[in-house]
């Protein structure tokens, strides 16, 4: 019982960032440089989420992760679809594993 | 018009879905890993998969169960929770200018499927974002992660460790798939993500702050400091 009321705690601290902005926010014009610094985050989050932790999804191997990440940045560089990229890279590890490890 | 616009915005559910499938696609091994260690961590299949349903919050998840781990009160737990979800007030602020008007009531539903993953697919389309597009993306999103929650706590073991390592990529790869084709578009868009990584990358390896605040904190400065500069040459070129 103690776990469940521990994980609706952590619903409700986890729902309050996502909803405040969302629907405070709604409807009102916030001033330009805002709005630009608003629209520039996705882009500046792809960054932060990307480095440093793609380099380090095997924490003993980092050429595993430089491996992936090369991979991943080639198929995209090149065009390639989304889900080509999520599945390139995934068959290309597959391939370094069972070869080199 | 009435027709138009349902059916514009079935597609809008249709098209998201599809773009969810890879994000389905990165969740499985991180969920079913997840399921597996709530297990071990002496969670039972209901509260593991109640945890998955409730919170839908990866990061934040795991280490919840490191603090239940180490013997860790409810206030510390949660606390903790609040504080690694934190960088989402930005995403959802990013969001709002993002999405088509909605009602309150609409947005606050939607607003729970929020994560650095369905973010990113919905924020970087062109153009404004259709409430049906978010939800199919979040919803496609949301059943992975729960369903892979509880199948990894059920049977207790994970994907082959090759697959389990190479599908580690999955998430990462997305959010680059993501990225490079605005990249190729936009020299803004090198800076925004370029200062961030680097900045990220600072924070995290000196250990200055913690992930949940790294992320929040690399990203408002990056997006801030691109912003200032941009108005900056606008101003030269006006003069």
């Amino acid at each position: 019982m103690n776990m469940v009321l521990i994980i609706i705690g952590m619903a409700i601290v986890t729902y309050i960032p996502r909803v405040l902005p969302l629907t405070v926010l709604e409807g009102k014009e916030l001033p330009p440089f805002f709005q630009g610094v608003l629209k520039n985050i996705p882009y500046a989050v792809l960054g932060a989420l990307i480095f440093p932790g793609i380099l380090f999804i095997q924490p003993d191997d980092i050429w595993f992760g430089i491996a992936g990440a090369a991979a991943a940045f080639v198929l995209a560089f090149l065009g390639a679809d989304v889900m080509v990229v999520v599945l390139g890279s995934i068959m290309f590890l597959s391939v370094y594993m069972l070869i080199g490890g | 018009m009435q027709m138009a616009a349902v059916s514009e915005q079935k597609s809008g559910f249709k098209a998201g879905i599809k773009a969810g499938i890879s994000i389905a696609v990165g969740y499985l091994p991180v969920a079913l890993t997840f399921g597996l260690l709530a297990k071990t961590t002496g969670l039972t299949l209901f509260e593991s998969v109640l945890m998955s349903l409730l919170v839908f919050a990866g990061a934040a998840q795991y280490i919840s169960l490191s603090l239940i781990a180490a013997g860790a009160g409810a206030a510390v737990i949660i606390f903790n929770t609040f504080i690694v979800n934190i960088r989402h007030f930005l995403m959802s602020a990013s969001l709002n200018e993002k999405m088509e008007p909605e009602t309150r009531a609409k947005k606050s539903i939607y607003a729970f499927g929020l994560t650095d993953e369905t973010f990113t697919v919905i924020a970087t389309r062109e153009g404004k974002t259709s409430t049906g597009f978010a939800l199919g993306v979040m919803l496609i999103a949301y059943g992975s992660w729960v369903v892979n929650t509880g199948i990894g706590h059920v049977i207790g073991a994970s994907l082959p460790e090759f697959l389990q390592q190479a599908m580690s990529i999955a998430l990462y790869a997305m959010f680059v798939g993501l990225l490079v084709p605005s990249l190729k578009k936009e020299m803004k868009v090198v800076y925004l993500a370029g200062l961030a990584a680097v900045l990220n990358s600072v924070f995290t390896m000196t250990g200055l702050l913690d992930t949940g605040w790294a992320i929040a904190a690399s990203t408002l400065i990056s997006a801030m400091s691109v912003e200032v500069m941009t108005g900056l040459r606008k101003g030269a070129e006006i003069r």
